[in-house]
């Protein structure tokens, strides 16, 4: 088992960061334009890198899967975007922000890097001003602020309930920008479906265009992953429908290693699950919990006559309404992280009182209205209300909502090293596709803060530093023989998948898939629940090779053919988040074994054994992968139990 | 409940379509409009038959990728919501659904009811943006803007890019589409400094791609799932006529 080389600056924390780019290696402006990168994916991450890669005079080819840059995503992101500026001089600091998010990912994410993502977290946000984002502002015209979950201050931006959008079009507009000017090249409506690696270096990827079904091949001096990430593999999660895990998996059995992938975000404030033909699942921004008060009925015959339509909630009588959170974590209240709010929810309903179908708690806006009045309710969520009531039909100003947890964001994801290069030379990974700053919990408002961070003032420079002796590579062309080998393998694979004329669609074989992992490597994971997965993912992945039905044909539009591909892909991955699940003795943020808790029920880490990233090393198809940690020093933070009681 | 459906079938950009009719049975009223269609496409696969290809994408009214003329309207018979938000309680058992693309001059049809809306981008990267590089910019506070500029700007940046407004426009105008962004810039001190420019440029482009002029009718406004008002489309106005007379 070798040891993975994180490449961390020497030197006292907040010096890292200034002292690696004081010292690293710089590509000069007549060589930039001899050096061509690829960025795979525009959401946050891969817009703002690819825009502020453009600005610096590279040559920048991008690629979305979706019609327009505009559509990834990141835009469905409600809530904000952290930054420690301490506007409301509430005591934040960069190191508090630092130090919230280490906590928040429960000790298990790499301190360097989270401490680098405070540093810059303020200049994203000027960065966003700059570009004409519409945040919230104040009376006084300056920038407003709300609290987020794991926090005690205020240092959440927004902009409405829409603030992922509003910064993604901040970033596609720099991007537009730049592909007027010529230094970017869009290539909309298509997927990669391969990474090159010519000589042990990652030098362009193969990509099938999704309008005429041509499967082509790009050369690349670098090639830069913003893929996202891979929440899909339960088929039911708040991801897009067309959000999947192939760049970074096609990375992974090329050789890039994959890190923590048994730690996914569930997060607890989403719409509950209405039937069989549900086809995703809506989140209700976490932001609700500044004012929204979640509880259950105490008695299991109020939530029972509830659930049988006999009885109303808002006819529960105060004192036999169970504040759970509140009670149970009376500092942070309803504002708790995500893993440690949706376990509660997922334990009083395992007890028997939950409402709804029975897998649904309450989130009640009754004390808001009483306090601050409609007006500023609706000021406040008028979106999220508006949107709750067409898709449930109940009226939250009147009734609580209905919550339940749901899939919502994968920690885990390629590995990389401190500069967000993986373990191929040339190939990097940001933004969510990556594992590498929130541990094995994220607090919310930091993903928008991390793929923003990565793109826009992080891999710019970092990635300069493996260019700089770059530049006098020439272009490799598509006739040279990795290339070709590259693109005969995706043929391969898409005329093995047109032949197998099943009888099942790739749909009813994805929530097959979804199902196990809902169900054995969900919100409460066991030993024996994981070795069930995944005996049972490889007997339905055997199914599906056999069984799979793609009708029409490989030219042109072929959606199932599009669905085909990533959903081999999942039921790849989805072993392999087993087996970390299963490696990972202990419970941590959002991986709860439930061999490993505290009397309470709180998750129970195990420092000694467990305080490394696990980076899984693809070793052939049906076989076992290897596992390489990466220990995780803390020097300047004092580890301990996470505590949101006190 | 069971419905019969008549839906848009095209080959590709150059095959002629047309319509094709279909019946789905036991449709949850909670069901949305694109899971209804889901369950069409699962019932043609295990018939043999192609699946209807459709956009769609984050199945929460925000990416804009969904489109669909439903019954004569874009987005179908619901307000201020995008077709993917649309749930089927909104139909009655045994009605029947016309299921339609985006038709308009600058919105090619791909296949059956997805559409080629790329001139949208075309547009933008005329002129949709503030032209800072990334760094070295002011501190976000030090650009005060007012609460009710913020906000009106946010109304207009409230676009998603659909298409809606062309899809519904007797005359295929994209201004409502061109009128958001420019708006949003030109309420904010970041946006004024080009605000000449990016309105001249942005109609011209609009103009180029064939979109048709607006005549007022406001058809746009009331079928924007955002409720994105033509108000901006006065101010748009205004700026394309300050940009001619400076010019």
């Amino acid at each position: 088992m070798t040891k993975l080389k994180s490449n961390i600056p020497h030197g006292d924390l907040a010096e890292k960061w200034s002292h690696y780019k004081s010292h690293q290696k710089l590509v000069n402006p007549a060589n930039k334009r001899k050096i061509d990168i690829i960025v795979v994916g525009t959401g946050l991450g891969g817009a703002s890198a690819a825009a502020s890669l453009g600005e610096l005079g590279f040559n920048v080819k991008a690629f979305c899967y979706q019609d327009s840059p505009r559509r990834a995503h990141s835009i469905a992101a409600q809530g904000g975007i952290n930054a420690a500026k301490n506007y409301p001089n509430d005591g934040d600091s960069v190191y508090r922000l630092f130090y919230d998010t280490i906590k928040g990912g429960d000790y298990r994410s790499r301190e360097a890097n989270v401490h680098r993502l405070a540093e810059v977290s303020g200049a994203i946000i000027d960065q966003c001003v700059a570009q004409g984002v519409p945040f919230a502002r104040d009376y006084g015209g300056l920038l407003d602020n709300r609290s987020f979950g794991g926090a005690l201050v205020s240092r959440t931006f927004y902009a409405r309930g829409q603030t992922g959008q509003q910064l993604l079009l901040g970033a596609y507009s720099a991007l537009n920008r730049q592909i007027k000017l010529g230094r970017v090249k869009m290539h909309p409506r298509t997927e990669m479906l391969d990474v090159v690696v010519s000589d042990g270096r990652a030098r362009g990827i193969v990509t099938r265009n999704l309008v005429t079904g041509e499967i082509e091949t790009h050369f690349a001096h670098a090639v830069v992953l913003a893929t996202g990430g891979y929440g899909n593999v339960f088929f039911l999660s708040t991801n897009a429908m067309g959000s999947n895990c192939s760049a970074a998996w096609k990375a992974y059995r090329k050789g890039a290693y994959f890190a923590n992938p048994a730690f996914v975000q569930i997060h607890p404030t989403c719409i509950p699950v209405h039937g069989e033909a549900q086809s995703k699942l809506t989140l209700m921004s976490e932001s609700l919990r500044n004012d929204g008060r979640i509880w259950v009925p105490a008695k299991k015959e109020d939530s029972q006559a509830i659930r049988e339509g006999k009885k109303r909630p808002e006819d529960v009588k105060e004192e036999d309404r169970d504040f759970y959170l509140e009670r149970r974590y009376p500092a942070f209240g309803n504002l708790v992280p995500r893993d440690v709010a949706s376990r509660a929810a997922k334990e009083r309903c395992d007890a028997g009182l939950g409402v709804g179908t029975g897998e649904a708690v309450y989130l009640d806006f009754k004390y808001a209205i009483d306090r601050l009045g409609k007006n500023v309710i609706e000021e406040r969520y008028g979106n999220l209300f508006q949107m709750y009531e067409k898709i449930v039909d109940e009226n939250p100003y009147n009734t609580p909502m209905m919550i339940y947890p749901a899939i919502h964001y994968t920690m885990g994801g390629v590995w990389v090293d401190y500069e967000l290069q993986t373990t191929i030379p040339g190939l990097f990974a940001i933004g969510e596709a990556n594992f590498s700053d929130h541990g094995a919990n994220r607090l919310g408002a930091s993903a928008l803060m991390q793929g923003l961070a990565d793109g826009y003032f992080v891999l710019p420079y970092t990635i300069q530093n493996y260019l700089a002796d770059q530049f006098s590579v020439k272009p490799i062309p598509a006739t040279a023989s990795d290339f070709v080998k590259a693109k005969k393998d995706v043929e391969a694979l898409v005329e093995k998948l047109m032949n197998i004329k099943g009888n099942e669609s790739v749909d009813s074989i994805h929530k097959k898939l979804g199902k196990i992992m809902w169900d054995n490597v969900g919100m409460g994971r066991t030993a024996e629940s994981l070795q069930k997965a995944i005996d049972e993912i490889t007997k339905l992945r055997a199914h599906f090779w056999k069984n799979v039905r793609i009708p029409g044909s490989k030219e042109g539009m072929n959606v199932e053919l599009e669905k085909a591909i990533r959903v081999a892909d999942f039921l790849e991955l989805g072993e392999l988040m087993a087996r970390d699940a299963l490696n990972r003795n202990e419970s941590c943020g959002g991986h709860f074994r439930e061999e490993y808790q505290t009397p309470e029920g709180e998750a129970l880490r195990d420092d000694d054994k467990f305080a490394y990233v696990g980076a899984w090393e693809f070793t052939g198809d049906e076989q076992v992968p290897n596992l390489h940690k990466e220990d995780l020093n803390f020097e300047f933070i004092e580890v301990k139990a996470r505590n949101y009681k006190e | 409940m069971d419905l019969t459906l008549k839906v848009w079938r095209q080959k590709d950009a150059k095959t002629k379509g047309g319509f094709q009719q279909y019946s789905v049975k036991n449709i949850s009223p909670d069901s949305s409009f694109l899971e209804m269609m889901d369950v069409l496409n699962e019932q043609l696969n295990n018939n043999n038959g192609e699946p209807v290809a459709f956009d769609h994408d984050c199945r929460e009214g925000i990416c804009g990728m969904c489109s669909l003329f439903i019954n004569g309207r874009a987005h179908g018979p619901d307000d201020d919501i995008t077709t993917c938000q649309l749930h089927m309680r909104k139909f009655k058992n045994g009605d029947t659904i016309v299921i339609e693309p985006w038709r308009a001059k600058g919105f090619p049809v791909i296949k059956d009811l997805m559409v080629d809306r790329s001139a949208f981008e075309k547009i933008l990267q005329e002129g949709g943006y503030v032209s800072v590089n990334t760094g070295g910019v002011p501190d976000g506070n030090a650009i005060p803007i007012g609460k009710d500029d913020a906000d009106e700007a946010m109304d207009a940046a409230a676009c998603i890019g659909c298409g809606a407004c062309v899809a519904t426009c007797k005359n295929s105008s994209a201004m409502l589409f061109v009128s958001a962004k420019v708006s949003q810039l030109a309420l904010l001190p970041q946006g004024k400094i080009e605000a000449t420019r990016r309105a001249k440029a942005m109609v011209a482009k609009m103009d180029e791609l064939g979109f048709g002029n607006c005549s007022n009718t406001g058809a746009c406004e009331v079928e924007c799932p955002k409720g994105v008002s033509i108000a901006h489309i006065a101010r748009l106005n205004r700026e394309f006529l300050v940009a001619n007379l400076k010019s």
